[in-house]
This record gives C-alpha cells, structure tokens and sequence, in this order.
C-alpha cells in the first residue's frame, strides 16, 4: 500500500499501553493520535478523522460502548476494541454498538497488528463491493450466489449459504451470535442460539478440511463466530 | 342513565369464582324426592360413562341397599376400601376420606350426602368430607333427597310428619356445579315399592309406610323439581350478572332476621335463609341481648348462639348486639347497612292490650322498613328452664334481698324517733329514700321487695291506727302504689345501667386487650418473642392455655419444646398439620372434629398460613360466644402478621447481607482483575515491541524480549488461575447455559492453545451424531483448555492426545487422554486438590489450580470428572455431564435450497 500513511487513534488511559501500541503501529509505518478519555477521545476523531479507531473499554470518563455509539452516529471507521474484563457481555455489548473487532488483555503485538490490518482491509476494499470472496481452497461468488470448494460446487441450503453470506460480506469481522440470527432468521429468533451453531457446524463440515479444528469458520466463544479469510 | 359496567367489587368476586372453580375439583348431585328414585343407579351408570372415557373414577361409598341390578353396575368400577369404625361395641363401615385423598381420583362417587358420620371422624358430615374433596381438586359425584336440604326441613316435615335429622346446607346444593333430577312418577315408585325393589330397614317399617304415601310423594316430588328450577334460575341470574346484562340487585332488598329468645327460632332462621334465596339476595340473623334476656338461663343462651350457629350456615351474617330496645337496636342495624325487610317471628300467645308488640315498636320507629313476620310454633320446644345453672346467680341475689330488708329495717328504725316531729309525708320520704337506695344498689327484685316490707311498716308503724295494718284513710293506697312503682322504676333503670356499663366493660376488656397485643406485637423481632407475647395475652384474654405451633421449612408442624409449658395442653399434631394445610378452624366449637377439647384456629398472614394457635379454654363457653370467636380471630391474624413480620425481617436482612458481600467481593475481583491485566498488558506488549524497535536489537537483546514476555504470559495465566479459582470459590458464577454442539466448543479450546499443541499430535474423535449438550461455553472451554495444556506440559514431545466422546445412558461422556507417564498410582483424586501438582513434575511451571477449576467448572454443570490411568498408562480425564431434554432442532425447512439458485448461476 503506498497511498498516503493511515492514521490510527489509541483511545486509551493507560500510558505504557499506549505506548506499545503507538510503537507497534508506527513499526507498520502508521501515524497514531492518542487520546487518554472518551471525550479527548472523540475530539480528536472528529478533527483528525483517523482510518481506525483502537478503544479501551475501561475508560474512566465515559463508558466503552456509549463511545461506539457517538461515534457511528457520523461515521462507519473501523473501531477495535481493547477489553480488560473477561466479562463476554462487555464485549458483545460493544460489538452490537458497532465495534469491529475485539482483543482481550493482554494481547500480543502479532495480534494487535493483524486485527487491524483485517479491519483496515475491510475499509479500502469495500465490504459490499466484493462480490467473490475467497478463504482457503472455497470461493463465495456473492453475485451469483455460487459457492465452490476445490472448484468444485458445494450444494448448500438456504439457511447455511445465508449464513455464510452473512460471514463472507463481513470477513474477517466478529458478528455476534444475536446479529447472525437476525440477519440470517429474522429478528424473532434471536434468543435460540442453538440454530446458529447446528448450521455452523454443517457448514464447517462442507466446507473446513477438519470441522474440529476450524481454520476459517472461527468460533469466538462466548461472543460470536468469525470468518477467517487467511 | 344505566351505568352497564360492573362493579369492581362485583368483578373481583366473579374472578375469584372462576379461579376457586378451576383448582377445585366439580361437584355433580343426583337429586331425588324420595328414596328409592333410582339416584344410585343413576350415577353409577354415569361413572360407567366416565371409565369408557378413560376418566380415573373410584367408587368411595355406593350404598346398594342389596339391590341387585345397582349392585351389578358395580362390576368393573374401581371400589375404595371403606373404613371400620368401632362405636360402642358395634362396627360401623364408613367412607375413608384420607384413603379417597391419598388415591387422588379424577372423579369419586360418594353417595348419601346428607349422611352423618359416626363419632371421632374428622368431619360430623359427609357434606364436609366431600368439600374437602372438592377443595384437593377431586370431582365428586353424589346423591341426595329433597327433604334433606336445610331450608326444606321444617316444610317436609310439615307435609310428611317425618323429621329428618340428617340435613346439608343449601350452599352445598347451591354451589354444586351440576344437579341432575332423577324422577320417577309416584305411581312407579310405589308400584317399586310394592315390588320390595326399595330398600326399608325393617324396624322403622311403619314409619316408612306413612311416609310413602302417595300424597307426600306428590308433594316432595313438587319440592325437589321447583328447589331445581330455583336453582337453574339463580344460574340464569348469575349468568346475567357475570354478562353484566342487567343492573344488579340493590342492597336495599336485603334481610335481617331478629333471633329472639324464644323456642322455635330455627323455623324463623331458615324462612328468612329462604326467602332471601328466591329473591336473591343476602341476609343477616341478629340477636339483641337486652339485660332481661342476659339473665337467662344458660341452657337457653346456647340454644340462641345455636340458632345463630345456623343461620351462619344458612349463609346468614349474623350479629350479636346489646341494648336496652331490641327494636331500636335493629332498626339502627337495619338502616347502617342498608337493609329494608326485617323478618320477625310471631307467636300466637295472649298480650296485653295495652302493650305495644315487637312488630309495633319496630314499625314505630323504622317507617321505611318492611316488616315481615313468620308464625313461629311455640309449643315445639317447651321453654326449659334449668335452676341448676342459676345457684351462683341466687346466692347473690339472696344477699340482695337481705341487705333490702335490712335497710327497710334501718328506715324504720331511724323514722321512729322522727315520728313526733314530722309530717307523715316526709316519714314516707324516708321510706322512698330506702326504696331508692337498694334498687339502685341491687336491682329490680330487692327493691320491689324493699318497697313492699316499706309499705308495710309504713302502714303498720306510722299510718293511724299504728301498729295494725288497718288504713284509716284511702288516700294512703296512693303512697303505697307510688312507691311500689318508684322501686320498679328505678330499679328497672339501674339493673339496665348496670347491664350497660358491663357490657360497655367487657367492650373495653376486649379492645383493650387487642390494643395491649398489637401494640406489644409490633415492637417485637423474634419468633420467640412474639410467641412469648401471645400466650400471655390469650391467657388472660380467654382464661385459657394457648400454644402456638409452627411450621418447619417442609411444612411440617412441630411440637413446641416442652419443658416451659407445664400444664400446657396435649396438642394433637395431626388436627394441627390439617389446619395448617386447610387453613380452616378445627377442634372445639368447630364442624372438623369438634370432640376435642383444644380450639385450633389457623394463623392467616397476607402471604401464607404462619402456623396453628392452639387454645384450651377453661370455660368451654367462652368460646362459643361470637364475640369472643371474633376476638380469637383477630389475635389470631394479629399473631399471624407479627409471625410474618418477623419473617421478612430475618427475610430482607439476610438478602441485604448476601447482597452487600456479593457486591463487595465483584467489586475486589473485578478491581483485582484489572488492576492486575493491565500492568500485565503493558508488559507483554512492551516486550514485544522492543523487537520493532529501530536500530535492530542484537540476537541476546531479542532473547531477552523474548524471555520477557514468555514471563508475562505465565504471569498472566496465573493470574487468570486465581482469579477464576476464587470466583468459583465464592460460588456465585452463573452459567450462561446454552445448547452447544460439542465439536465447537472443543475446536475453540484447540484454537485456544495455539502454538502449546504444535509439539503433540492430537486425534480428535466425535460421533457425527453427538446430541447438543447445555453449558456454558466460556468455562467449559477452560475445563478442556486446562486438560488439554495439563496433557501437553506432562507428556514428551511427539506424544499423542486424544479427545473422544459418546453417550452412555443419559450422560455424555467426554474422554481427554494422552499416552504420557501418566500419574502416580493413588493420586487420582489429590491431583484435583488445589496447589496440587502430583509429584512428577517439580522442573513444570505452574501451581496446579488447571484441575481444581476444571472440577469445579464440571460440577457447577452437575456432571463429573475423574482421573485414571490409561489402557497405556498415560493419563486419561473422563467428564461425565447429564444429557438433559435438547430443545427444538431448527426444522429442515430451507431444503429449499440454494442449489436451485447455483443450478441457475451454472
């Protein structure tokens, strides 16, 4: 990529924190703003208008989640967020605010650095513009509502290729469980998650080399499923 | 305008009638004029009906009367043992009401409604059994004839000369769901009889057969089809009401009955109990005790208290008031409830012209109210007086007529003197004074007495000639009668006074004692206090010894400790439990097994029964008296809400005290957790970026970093150790539990592990055809986790494991095994200790909580994990979790597939 550098802010109250990440962004050749409260946070969000938002849950002026919505009231830039609390309600209440990604602390810097650049590839490619969406050996032409395996077709149901469409438009983006049902059922089935992980499960074994140990069709326990595209 | 909705009151009443119909069980009557109708036959055939509807009917009693084709319906039916009871040497059979509840049949049969149970059964009446039925949700079908109703009685006993003792409320009938007529014209019936195909016990033969006289049976036959259609008109109207079709009754309509003192008043409660069913309206029985009517004899008082017992069945509201006017008291009874027809009795006996009647007075001073009155037979039960009861009552009466004549005496002698000084008026003013004197001291009957020994001396000592009763002028007859009638007067006055004033005190006793209770009561905080408080107060409120009785955390009552209650009454814990769980009186003066000497009265709280009060009085007829059943009432709810107080009390403290250490320790953990992580954070993150760093670090420098955030990473996984195993400690992690297909969550704890696994080869084994399991994810996911790195770190490099799983039974079984070294022979269990680590492993980081958290994860899912060796000795963990009801699999509805789209796109 040799368009002009991405700006990242790091919303984020502690210092030593910030200053991995600021020092692991710009190794990428990034250009970071910092920001130690929500309210600075937003400010600078606003003014700089980065490419990519990186959140600290526990912020002590104003809570995670009432961040996200400010911010997606005027603007769809990728927000990852940083949780300290294994608590998953505080995650999924980000991720269904609008959030993209999630990493819990502490997290490594391979991590940190491949979330993003997921995310920021979900930006410049533009999520509903691609209509054929590859992970491993399976192609998912969204066009033509064609799915293949090895070049050969795989026959779906309704349901699993709605699923997987779902999956493939957001690659790489964790999608709750509760925004799976609605888009894939309807938003009267939101509370039986055991449908979701029945057809997940059928859809691993049509389309993972070994549906125990999923390598595109992630589960994020507790939270949500993923759709790995390397 | 006509308002058409309903009152809320009216409503509320309606729903509640709905929902005491729901749970309780329906109540069918075959109704017949007489015996012999065939009623027997015809609800066993109806029961037929039901078992080929596959409907769980029992027969409880069916009295054949060794009819054989009634007889014959009993084939096939499932009949209930009955009960044998030994009554003065002979046995009697009678219905097994607790057998009936412990079978809990969808429908009984119980025939002869109106039958009357032998002694030491739990309830007098059959009736009562089956309300009790009905109340546990059984369905009862029965039989009864027409002149056994209550309110029939007096009229068929009128028409057939024939008394029935065995009777049963209207309400009984009323309230029964269905009533079915079975009729039989009285020419069959008698040619049945003649043809000896109805039951006649031989001895009351002659009775029978005037009985069976085809005029009576006409009559009876007329009773039992209008008492029906009376009642499938009330139906009509209560339909009406619960459609709010017509306006409702005015409360104007309403009866009050005036009991008086007189025989015969029953005819006169159950009048009024009919009357005010055919117009359909409520009705209240009053009694006014006037100071006449309180010197009664006892014998005569119960029979008044038992008149009102009886009207209270009727359906009556009843009433006990005091006062000088009995008229005056019910037309102020009348007109504070809005009641317009007062019902009186009436006897034909001689009056004095002069003297105004009841009716007169009430009609005097009521002008709106309607006056009803109901001939009443006095010679029917003979005024009995008993003087036995009236010995005390003389004694002092005695005394009164002493002291009388001692103070004429006194007058007498004090007047003597005065004779030559004074005017033979002012002598007489003397005497007055004397009269005046003892009639306001003792009473009506002295001071008559007194007035007549005054007269007397007067004339003999004082009224020329003296000393000779002659009367030498006419004009002393007027200070005779003027005197006599100053002592009635007065007299009259003060016993009414007296009786006033007494009544008044006993008033106050009785407000009094309810306000001492209460406000004693509410300043308590342990069950033992408010016990404490309660006996003390019964006991002097009732001259009786009182025990309270509650419940365990089962239900179950206990006796109170002994040891503090000599002399306290022997508590039959099996009427109590029944109260307890009936919530209705038993014992003394009550319908439920009334030959004990112990009054239990429920403890009714707004939220539930709190227990059993148990009184003993001394003086059984302290509580027979309303007043005194009332004031037993009220304590009785004042206790109960004291109990329930308390309750909540110890309730709300322990939650606020569950709630503040549950707050402060989320509070510990989570400041612990993050205060924890986020230095850590910074250091794993810190470490690693170091490698990013410009110039490039030397090969040592990058080893370091490493090292460093190799250390972090123990670090935190020690940390998350902890702080799991101390909030599973704590016992307060909820499961978030949710159907979960088992191949998911193993594959994210494999993905969980990352790079630890590289090293082995893992062979992951699941049945294609797993069922869903119900747990929580998140920490399930820690349990394999924790298994799978406990394998790792105690195996060799290169070593296999497995992970397998299969249903056996209604478990789920999920194996982890590896092919190690395995564990020491007897550690199976200590491993799962805390800051356990076996002993193979003294060179392995870690302080062993991995097994510990997993067990206490796998337990809180109410399964179970063991340890033991494998077929290769390495180390094999099996989990064991209850399989449960899986939900709804998602219907293969989309098979509507894709594929047709794909086919299109090809």
């Amino acid at each position: 990529m040799n368009a002009p550098a991405i700006s990242v802010l790091i919303v984020e109250d502690e210092k030593q924190i910030r200053r991995f990440v600021r020092t692991s962004l710009e190794a990428q050749g990034h250009k970071v703003f910092e920001a130690q409260t929500a309210r600075e946070g937003l400010i600078e969000a606003g003014t700089r208008k980065p490419d990519l938002v990186v959140l600290d849950l526990g912020l002590p002026d104003l809570d995670g989640v009432e961040f996200i919505r400010d911010l997606r009231g005027w603007s769809a830039m990728p927000v990852i967020v940083l949780s300290a609390r294994t608590d998953e309600a505080d995650k999924i209440a980000a991720l269904d605010a609008g959030a993209d990604d999630y990493l819990t602390k502490p997290f490594g810097v391979g991590e940190l650095l491949a979330r993003v650049r997921v995310a920021l590839r979900r930006v410049t490619t533009g999520s509903e513009g691609d209509a054929v969406v590859e992970f491993g050996a399976v192609r998912v032409d969204l066009a033509n509502r064609v799915v293949t395996r090895a070049a050969l077709p795989v026959h779906l149901t309704a349901i699993e290729y709605r699923l997987l469409s779902v999956l493939a438009r957001n690659l790489g983006k964790v999608i709750t469980h509760r925004q799976l049902l609605r888009d894939v059922w309807g938003p009267s089935h939101v509370e039986q998650s055991h449908y979701l992980r029945i057809y997940m499960g059928q859809l691993r074994h049509k389309l993972e080399d070994d549906p125990a140990r999923p390598r595109h069709l992630l589960t994020e326990t507790g939270v949500g499923y993923r759709l790995a595209g390397e | 305008m006509t308002d058409n909705r309903q009152d809320p009151d009216e409503l509320l009443a309606k729903l509640r009638r709905e929902e005491d119909r729901a749970s309780r069980g329906r109540l069918k009557i075959f109704f017949g004029a007489s015996a012999g109708v065939g009623k027997t036959y015809a609800m066993l055939s109806a029961a037929h009906e039901l078992r080929s509807q596959s409907v769980d009917v029992v027969v409880g009693v069916a009295e054949t009367h060794g009819r054989k084709d009634t007889a014959a319906l009993l084939e096939g039916l499932d009949v209930l043992p009955p009960r044998y009871v030994d009554y003065r040497g002979s046995r009697l059979v009678e219905f097994d009401l607790d057998a009936a509840l412990a079978r809990h049949p969808a429908v009984i049969l119980v025939d002869e409604l109106a039958h009357n149970n032998a002694a030491g059964s739990r309830h007098p009446k059959r009736w009562q059994d089956i309300e009790e039925l009905l109340d546990a949700g059984i369905g009862v079908y029965t039989t009864v004839n027409v002149q056994h109703l209550e309110s029939l009685n007096d009229v068929i006993t009128g028409i057939t000369g024939v008394k029935v003792w065995e009777t049963v409320p209207d309400r009984v009938f009323d309230n029964a769901d269905e009533v079915t007529v079975v009729d039989l014209p009285p020419d069959e019936l008698l040619l049945r009889l003649r043809q000896g195909k109805v039951y006649m016990p031989a001895q009351a033969e002659r009775a029978i057969q005037n009985f069976f006289r085809k005029g009576n049976l006409i009559a009876l036959r007329e009773l039992a089809l209008r008492r029906t259609a009376d009642r499938v008109d009330d139906q009509m109207l209560v339909y009406r009401h619960d459609q709010a079709i017509g306006p409702v009754w005015a409360t104007r309509e309403s009866l009050v009955a005036c009991i008086g003192p007189g025989p015969g008043t029953e005819k006169l409660a159950r009048s009024t109990a009919r009357l005010a069913k055919q117009l359909g309206v409520e009705w209240h029985a009053v009694y006014v005790e006037t100071p006449q009517l309180q010197q009664l004899p006892n014998a005569q008082r119960e029979s008044i208290l038992r008149v009102l017992a009886l009207a209270q069945q009727l359906g009556a509201q009843t009433a006990t008031l005091t006062g000088q006017s009995p008229a005056e008291q019910i037309v102020a009874y009348a007109r504070s409830r809005n009641l317009a027809r007062v019902v009186i009795g009436r006897r034909g006996r001689y009056r004095w012209p002069l003297a105004q009647s009841f009716s007169e007075r009430l009609a005097a001073l009521g002008s709106d109210l309607e006056i009803v009155q109901v001939g009443l037979d006095a010679s029917k039960s003979p005024r009995r007086a008993s003087v036995a009861d009236e010995g005390g009552k003389f004694a002092l009466q005695y005394a009164g007529y002493a002291w009388a004549i001692a103070i004429c005496a006194l007058a007498t002698a004090g007047a003597t003197p005065l004779v030559s000084h004074l005017d033979l008026a002012n002598i007489v003013m003397l005497f007055l004074l004397a009269v005046v004197l003892v009639a306001v001291r003792f009473g009506r009957g002295p001071a008559v007495l007194a007035a007549f020994v005054n007269v007397a001396s007067f004339d003999f000592f004082f009224v020329p000639p003296r000393f000779s009763m002659a009367i030498a002028d006419a004009q002393y007859l007027i200070v005779f009668g003027v005197m006599l009638a100053v002592a009635l007067i007065i007299g009259h006055l003060t016993s009414g006074l007296r009786y006033q004033a007494r009544v008044a005190g006993h008033r106050e006793v009785r407000a009094r004692a309810l306000y001492e209770l209460a406000r004693e009561l509410s300043g308590v905080l342990t069950q033992e206090q408010v016990i404490g408080i309660s006996d003390k107060h019964i006991e002097a409120s009732f001259h009786a010894k009182a025990v309270i009785l509650l419940p365990d955390e089962h239900d179950h009552l206990h006796e109170p400790p002994v040891g503090e209650a000599a002399g306290s009454p022997v508590i039959d814990l099996a009427i109590a439990q029944w109260v307890y769980d009936n919530g209705k009186p038993a014992g003394f003066g009550t319908d439920t097994l009334p030959g004990s000497r112990i009054h239990y009265a429920p403890l009714p709280a707004p939220m539930r029964t709190r227990g059993v009060l148990a009184v003993e009085p001394e003086m059984a007829r302290l509580l027979l008296i309303p007043e005194q059943r009332r004031l037993l009432e009220t304590f009785a709810a004042l206790i109960a809400i004291a109990l329930e107080r308390v309750h909540y009390v110890d309730v709300a403290q322990g939650a606020l005290v569950r709630i503040e250490s549950e707050r402060l320790r989320n509070s510990i953990l989570s400041a612990l957790s993050h205060d924890l992580r986020t230095p850590l954070t910074a250091l794993l993150g810190l470490a690693e970026s170091l490698s990013l760093t410009r110039p490039a670090l030397s090969g040592l420098q990058l080893e370091i970093a490493g090292a460093m955030r190799e250390e972090a990473m123990r670090m935190n996984a020690l940390v998350n150790n902890l702080l799991d195993m101390a909030k599973l400690q704590a016992g307060e992690v909820r499961l978030n539990r949710q159907w979960q297909p088992l191949e998911e969550v193993v594959g994210s704890a494999v993905a969980a592990l990352g790079q630890l696994l590289t090293a082995h080869t893992l062979h992951i084994d699941l049945p294609a055809d797993l069922p869903l399991v119900e747990i929580d994810a998140v920490l399930f996911e820690r349990v394999l986790v924790n298994l799978l790195e406990n394998a790792a770190k105690y195996t060799p490099k290169g070593s296999e494991i497995r992970i397998e799983a299969a249903v056996r039974g209604d478990e789920l079984r999920i194996v982890v095994a590896d092919n190690g070294p395995g564990f020491a022979p007897g550690s199976e269990e200590a491993i799962f200790e805390k800051f356990a680590r076996g002993e193979r492993e003294s060179a392995t980081p870690g302080v062993g909580l991995g097994l510990a958290i997993g067990r206490a994860i796998v337990q809180a899912h109410r399964g179970k994990i063991r340890a033991e060796r494998g077929p290769d000795g390495g180390a094999r963990f099996t989990i064991s979790l209850p399989l449960g009801t899986p939900p709804d699999m998602p219907v293969a509805s989309d098979e509507a597939p894709q594929s047709a789209a794909s086919a299109r796109a090809s």
